[in-house]
């Protein structure tokens, strides 16, 4: 049988275009499809982080490992990607998360990474618009955040660059067996498909087991006016976690982002169940709250745009990346909720390691989609 | 009411009728760069229902503000892009 090319990329956010360019480089003839244009799934409904998280070990290990390799094009972006150094500031809003921020500093340090526990006299200093009587803080400074459509685009143009055929925006049916068959009727054949098609991922597939592995999580966003100097940092309460990794059906979290136009990017909120991607006001409303109890300087500025959108979640707050048990020709890379950002390189990484049998630096075993299965693996 | 008043927008009075809003007064005297965008480009009211946020120009010195969903004001400062 003759293919069409050696690995096709269902998807064209962030993480199939980490996926296609380190293909194409390695020689491999990559074919991207999407149903929309690039970057506008669940890569647009998120923020720009380049952040290193330590909910579980092989988040910290995929989360370390991409954040070094964005760091490696650090000078080579250009300007559209936004990519701004301006590290993370973890704020602790009592002696509690204090402690917390104390572990955090441990852990990463541990892994290499430059953390610094700061008085909350030097948050203030670093950040004039946060509100009194905070308990201190946790600056990571190796820390980014980018715009993470221009970063998607960077990296398709390289993709292409390297050789890799961007198609037209066509519906994917079914993927399967070294086949993709598209609405327009073609099947492309590859030696490998990976799927990075975020919450539609398991209705691709011929199997129903993985169904349910990946659940769209809803995350509301707004945008102030401009208004440069206003957030310095990525600034994160550290009751972040709590909000990220727990299963609460609705909750919201104190999560700012400086973009280089002087706006802010106000977060976040998350919840299950949600059908339909509209702005809800009772949701926004109390994740606006939350930003201007932390920081009052905000209520002084115009959000200018509200929106909402789905990110896919797991169960166990990590990226379904590996083959599929019972057809090794399909490589999922999916399911990364907000951390697609950061982790769209060592995905890629990852993948790169599968198709070619290499060694990964980061252990490949918790991210098998196998742990996701219903009725086990194979079913 | 009277059906005049007079505003004066980056530094040049205008006379408008009453009930005009600032969008509409700027339009009709030839503003068509309300603001800038990142990029420099000029920008100016798309949907005049308060949705779009492109007409925002600075109003007796409060900046951002929709000028679609402000009426004129007598003596009111209007500040646009040409003065940014």
């Amino acid at each position: 049988m003759t293919l069409d090319c050696d690995v096709v990329v269902v998807g064209a956010g962030i993480v199939g275009a980490a996926c296609a360019l380190r293909l194409a480089e390695r020689g491999e003839a990559v074919v991207v499809v999407d149903r929309a244009s690039p970057a506008g799934g669940a890569t647009a409904a998120g923020m720009g982080h380049i952040v290193v998280m330590d909910g579980s070990e092989a988040q910290l290990d995929l989360t370390v490992s991409s954040r070094a390799l964005w760091r490696e094009h650090v000078g080579s972006m250009p300007d559209a990607v936004e990519y701004d150094p301006c590290g993370t500031l973890w704020i602790a809003t009592d002696e509690e998360e204090l402690a917390t921020a104390e572990v955090k500093r441990e852990v990463l340090r541990a892994r290499g990474v430059e953390a610094d526990l700061l008085t909350a006299a030097a948050v203030a200093e670093a950040e004039p618009g946060l509100c009194g009587g905070l308990a201190g803080g946790l600056r990571v400074p190796g820390d980014a955040v980018v715009y993470q459509p221009g970063a998607t685009r960077w990296l398709l143009q390289r993709a292409v660059q390297a050789g890799a055929q961007l198609r037209p925006p066509v519906a994917v049916e079914r993927v399967g067996d070294g086949r993709v068959a598209l609405r327009d009727g073609t099947t492309l054949r590859a030696r490998h498909v990976v799927v990075a098609a975020g919450g539609q991922t398991a209705a691709l597939l011929e199997t129903r087991a993985l169904d349910d592995a990946i659940r769209p999580r809803k995350g509301h966003l707004a945008i102030t006016s401009r208004a440069p100097g206003t957030c310095r940092h990525q600034l994160v309460e550290l009751g972040y976690g709590r909000s990220a990794h727990g299963h609460a059906a609705e909750s919201v979290a104190f999560n700012l982002q400086p973009r280089r136009t002087g706006q802010v990017l106000v977060g976040s909120s998350r919840q299950y169940g949600a059908t339909d991607a509209s702005v809800e006001p009772g949701v926004l409303g109390r994740m606006l709250r939350r930003a201007v109890a932390l920081m009052p300087a905000l209520a002084h500025l115009l959000i200018v745009r509200t929106w909402a959108g789905f990110r896919p979640a797991t169960s166990d707050g990590l990226p379904l990346v590996g083959p599929l048990p019972h057809d090794p020709t399909v490589v999922l890379a999916a399911g990364h909720e907000g951390l697609g950002i950061t982790t769209s390189m060592g995905t890629a990484a990852l993948v790169e390691a599968i198709i070619h049998g290499a060694p990964s630096s980061v252990a490949l075993a918790p991210f098998a989609p196998a742990r996701a299965m219903a009725g086990g693996v194979g079913a | 009411m009277p059906d005049h008043i007079c505003i004066r927008v980056d530094g040049v009075e205008h006379r408008v009728g009453a009930g005009t809003s600032v969008a509409a007064a700027l339009w009709n005297a030839g503003v068509r760069a309300f603001r800038v965008s990142p990029s420099g480009a000029p920008r100016a009211p798309a949907c005049g229902m308060g949705t779009c946020f492109e007409c925002r120009v600075t109003i007796d010195g409060r900046p951002d503000t929709l000028s679609c969903q402000t009426p004129c004001r007598e003596g009111m400062e209007v500040r646009t892009a040409h003065e940014a």
